[in-house]
């Protein structure tokens, strides 16, 4: 039922047109209204081929409210095949077209004998957050468009991870737990981001295994691979940073993969060599600049702060307070997620709030004991607290607004030395050109 | 002239109020010609892109801006996914003298709303809203899924207004009332003045409401009508409840852009006498002396402003006549707003450019006050004409037309209109700022960056040898108009 919203950390279903968008080659076509594109994708990091002032959109007006839309869709959808080049059209109904009832899933299926596939997704804003879009899109791929693959091929590996865009660095991620997962001699298959597109989604029902790194988003979809193509998944729910977590997710996939440890234990005693000579050589600040042991909350949703959390407590002695977790997971994930941050290799259990009420947050940051300044990390709303508690902060949950993040992640070894790099820097700020709209 | 009804909560949108129309494929000769004989209709398009919407027009360009305020925007989560952006705007544009908390709230309405409605829930968001921030006023306004399950917010304002004791105003920009997102402006403006803000006048103030987006020229005006011996009071950002109180007590209303200033403009000339200024935009020279002049013409200080302008003249227009050496008859493109469009067209001509193709984002057959834009009256009258496109934002519309006319530069407003055309290997320049050609010195200033933007092509050229084309080349080759067809 509707409630305040106060500073949203999600978007609306419809804002799954962006995992589309994710997928080069993917083109969105949304039948829904004319600010709908604009609201959900933005214009910041978001100009590559199909931003979205390319994606065809029926930006539905009052004639279409009282007549129905269903006329001036088909004439996009025929023009889109014909003035822009793209692999695959997906379809999106927002909230205006479903409640209007507009039968688009008739219309796709007209398009059936097209050269290229067309798809269709019912993503109203209404009907949840993109955290769920995320996975209807990749279930009207596999539902819609997969094929079963003629045999498995050995060694080849679906990677999953963050929602794209939401995540801020969901898309970076993939590419450093793609490297890992090589280092065991697999072959990893990722369908977002640079270099990747439809022909990886064509080779999703050959793989050996799928592996999920996220706490709960994306494991409807894992059990649709595995119904639909009889694919076994390894569930990782922890974003693996820095050392500890990075080399515990080796060694539990390795044993799920039934890889030999006489393979997997050199990879690991190479990475952490060399992730330590860093941690030496840093060392010295970090504890007379009195990082560790610093008090922190998160506020950010499951995958973003699980991993960001589980590196602080478990390799760098940071104290956890609250943390807060804003992507309101289904009711089924709940306790799971709750033991994922209270199973420590450290011993310190972390509380757990599912919260996101900016409100809420804020006013609860401020009642608790941080001994010290606090160390705050979440998103752009999360700045004002902090400077509140005259703590640090990290921005890098959406929203983010001033951080620029291209192609950094904290994924993997590298990325538990970029987050300090990150965390640990004394603050340099300049004003930039910044420009809002 | 427009009829003013502010007994109602909603304004008539402008397809309806000013002949507004969204497609239009012709010259500006024509276009002035059909606007002033009343011919011009509106026309579809077998394809369209995203754009944006009033909604967004009405809360996060406009009302948001006010400072210490509540919006409640009544929809799904989506429709208040750009939520940190006011947030983000109203921190930079902050100041010691200027704090701001205003505020932008969502209603997360979800599928069992739209069956049952939410109007209860509504209610107690307002009430929480107030509760939790103390705003000076309060905006509650309809998204499309509210507008179309007939959520009555006109009903719950009434209810609310004594409850709450401060003004309230309900906000009618669904986003599918209007084809012409610009209703959005209007639509906040009539928030404004429906709200119970706006007091009627007990004297006269030497005030001039100055309507525009982001003042960045905030303390230069400040300055310049310091000489007139008057104080702007720039709306809305940097502006709070208890001076929008006073805007019937102005001497005069003016605005950097006539789409943006036509509403609020000429219903405080109609209802509290306060006069618009409707000559063309201070931007250039031309424009600027012939604003001026009118401005302090109002302000009863005729010499005062002669003393500024020969000074100011002296100054500049040396340095101006020399950098307009550069620019002879390089070919330029537009695509902006409608008051942009035709009015950067105007300084770009005055600083030597050849404009091969103006497109505006939509175009008004009239103002409020019921004549033609004096800036498009004053562009054909002067003789000035070249082809002309009404296209809202749409992105293949633009490429078109960049890749086979082939500027030198392309001037652009609005997000994500720049970057395409330096995927064709066009340089752009961004005008985001309202104020770029505002006067002797930003004339001046922005003339330098052009120049610096034609000069140093190496981002251009890098990034448009490496991209790819998001159109077929069918597209390029066709004829635009076979796209048009005719609406009721």
């Amino acid at each position: 039922m509707a409630a305040i919203l106060d500073q949203p950390r999600s978007k609306c279903a419809l804002a799954a047109i962006q995992t589309a968008q994710a997928i080069p080659g993917v083109l969105p076509i949304l039948h829904a209204g004319p600010g709908c594109a604009y609201k959900l994708v933005g214009n910041r990091g978001t100009s590559g081929r199909f931003a979205a002032n390319v994606f065809p959109c029926t930006n539905v007006g009052e004639s279409e409210i009282v007549f129905g839309g269903e006329e001036k869709l088909r004439e996009n959808i025929q023009s889109a095949l014909k003035v822009i080049d793209a692999d695959l059209y997906m379809v999106f109904t927002g909230c205006t077209t479903e409640i209007v009832g507009d039968d688009v899933q008739q219309i796709v299926e007209s398009y059936a004998d097209e050269v290229k596939p067309v798809l269709y997704v019912s993503a109203p804003g209404f009907k949840g957050s993109n955290y769920l879009g995320y996975e209807w899109v990749l279930e009207a791929l596999i539902r819609q468009y997969m094929q079963d693959a003629p045999a498995v091929r050995q060694g080849l590996v679906n990677i999953w991870g963050g929602v794209p865009f939401q995540d801020p660095s969901a898309v970076n991620d993939l590419r450093v737990l793609e490297s890992l997962i090589a280092k065991l001699g697999f072959q990893p298959n990722t369908i977002f981001g640079n270099g990747r597109g439809v022909n990886n989604v064509n080779i999703v029902p050959a793989a050996e295994y799928n592996v999920l790194v996220s706490p709960w988003a994306g494991l409807s979809t894992m059990k649709l691979l595995k119904e639909r193509f009889g694919t076994p998944f390894f569930h990782y729910p922890v974003r693996p940073v820095g050392a500890v977590e990075t080399s515990a997710f080796l060694r539990a996939f390795a044993r799920f993969a039934s890889v030999d440890a006489a393979l997997v234990e050199p990879v690991i005693a190479s990475e952490e060599d060399r992730f330590y000579y860093y941690l030496e050589q840093w060392a010295d600040s970090f504890l007379e600049e009195t990082v560790t042991s610093q008090h922190f909350s998160i506020a950010a949703d499951a995958y973003t702060a699980l991993g960001i959390a589980k590196f602080l407590v478990n390799n760098m002695g940071f104290i956890p307070e609250m943390q807060f977790i804003t992507d309101d997971p289904p009711e089924e994930y709940r306790e799971a997620i709750s033991k994922y941050f209270s199973d420590n290799v450290s011993g310190i259990p972390m509380p757990i709030l599912f919260e996101d009420d900016g409100y809420q947050i804020k006013e609860t940051m401020k009642r608790l004991d941080y001994v010290d300044k606090p160390l705050i990390i979440g998103s752009f709303y999360e700045k004002q607290v902090a400077a509140e508690l005259r703590g640090s902060y990290l921005e890098t949950a959406w929203p983010v607004v001033e951080r620029r993040i291209i192609v950094s992640s904290y994924v993997g070894y590298d990325g538990g030395l970029r987050l300090l790099e990150d965390l640990t820097s004394p603050a340099v700020k300049t004003e930039g050109r910044m420009v809002y709209f | 002239m427009t009829e003013i009804k502010l007994a109602t909560s909603n304004v008539e949108v402008r397809e309806n109020r000013l002949g507004s129309i969204a497609n239009y494929i012709g010259d500006v000769q024509n276009l002035h010609d059909c606007a002033r004989c009343g011919t011009l209709r509106d026309r579809g398009n077998c394809f369209t892109q995203a754009n944006s919407c009033a909604n967004i027009e009405a809360l996060v360009i406009s009302l948001a801006r006010i400072r210490n305020v509540a919006i409640i925007n009544h929809g799904p989560r989506g429709c208040v996914a750009n939520a940190a952006l006011p947030y983000a705007f109203n921190r930079a544009m902050e100041t010691a003298q200027f704090p701001n908390r205003t505020v932008y709230i969502g209603t997360d309405m979800r599928e069992s709303d739209t069956v049952f409605g939410a109007v209860e829930s509504l209610r107690e968001t307002a009430r929480e809203t107030v509760r939790r921030y103390q705003p000076e006023a309060l905006f509650i306004s309809n998204t499309c899924t509210s507008a179309i399950i007939g959520e009555d917010i006109d009903a719950l304002v009434d209810e609310l207004k004594g409850e709450l004791r401060i003004p309230i105003a309900a906000v009618h920009c669904e986003g599918f009332r209007s084809k012409i997102w610009a209703t959005g402006f209007d639509v906040a403006d009539h928030a404004v003045l429906t709200s119970g803000i706006i007091q009627p006048p007990r004297e006269t103030r030497r005030v001039i409401n100055f309507k525009n987006f982001r003042e960045s020229e905030r303390s230069r005006i400040t300055e310049m009508f310091a000489e007139l011996d008057v104080t702007p009071q720039f709306l809305y950002c940097g502006s709070d409840v208890e001076q929008l109180s006073h805007l019937s007590e102005s001497l005069a209303t003016v605005t950097i852009c006539d789409t943006l200033g036509t509403y609020l403009g000429n219903v405080l000339e109609q209802q509290y006498g306060v006069p618009y200024v409707r000559t063309i935009s201070p931007l250039g020279v031309t424009g600027f002396e012939t604003w001026f002049r009118e401005v302090a013409r109002l302000a009863g200080r005729e010499e005062k402003a002669e003393a500024y302008i020969q000074r100011q003249r002296e100054i500049y227009l040396p340095q101006i006549e020399e950098i307009k050496k550069d620019f002879q008859d390089v070919e330029c493109a537009i695509g902006m707003g409608p008051g942009f469009t035709f009015e950067i067209s105007r300084v770009l001509q005055e600083l030597g450019f050849k404009v091969i193709h103006g497109i505006s984002w939509h175009f008004d057959s009239s103002y409020d006050h019921g004549g033609e834009p004096e800036s498009l009256r004053y562009l054909a009258e002067n003789g000035a004409n070249f082809p002309f496109t009404v296209s809202d934002n749409q992105n293949h519309e633009q490429s078109h037309i960049l890749k086979n006319a082939q500027p030198e530069i392309y001037f652009t407003r609005h997000p994500g209109s720049s970057v395409w055309a330096v995927k064709l290997g066009i340089p752009s320049l961004f005008v985001s700022d309202e104020y770029a050609f505002f006067g002797y010195a930003r004339l001046l200033q922005t003339a330098k960056t052009i120049r610096d933007t034609l000069k140093n092509r190496s981002f251009v050229n890098a990034l448009s040898a490496h991209v790819k084309t998001p159109y077929t080349d069918w597209w390029y080759a066709q004829n635009r108009q076979d796209f048009m067809k005719e609406v009721l």
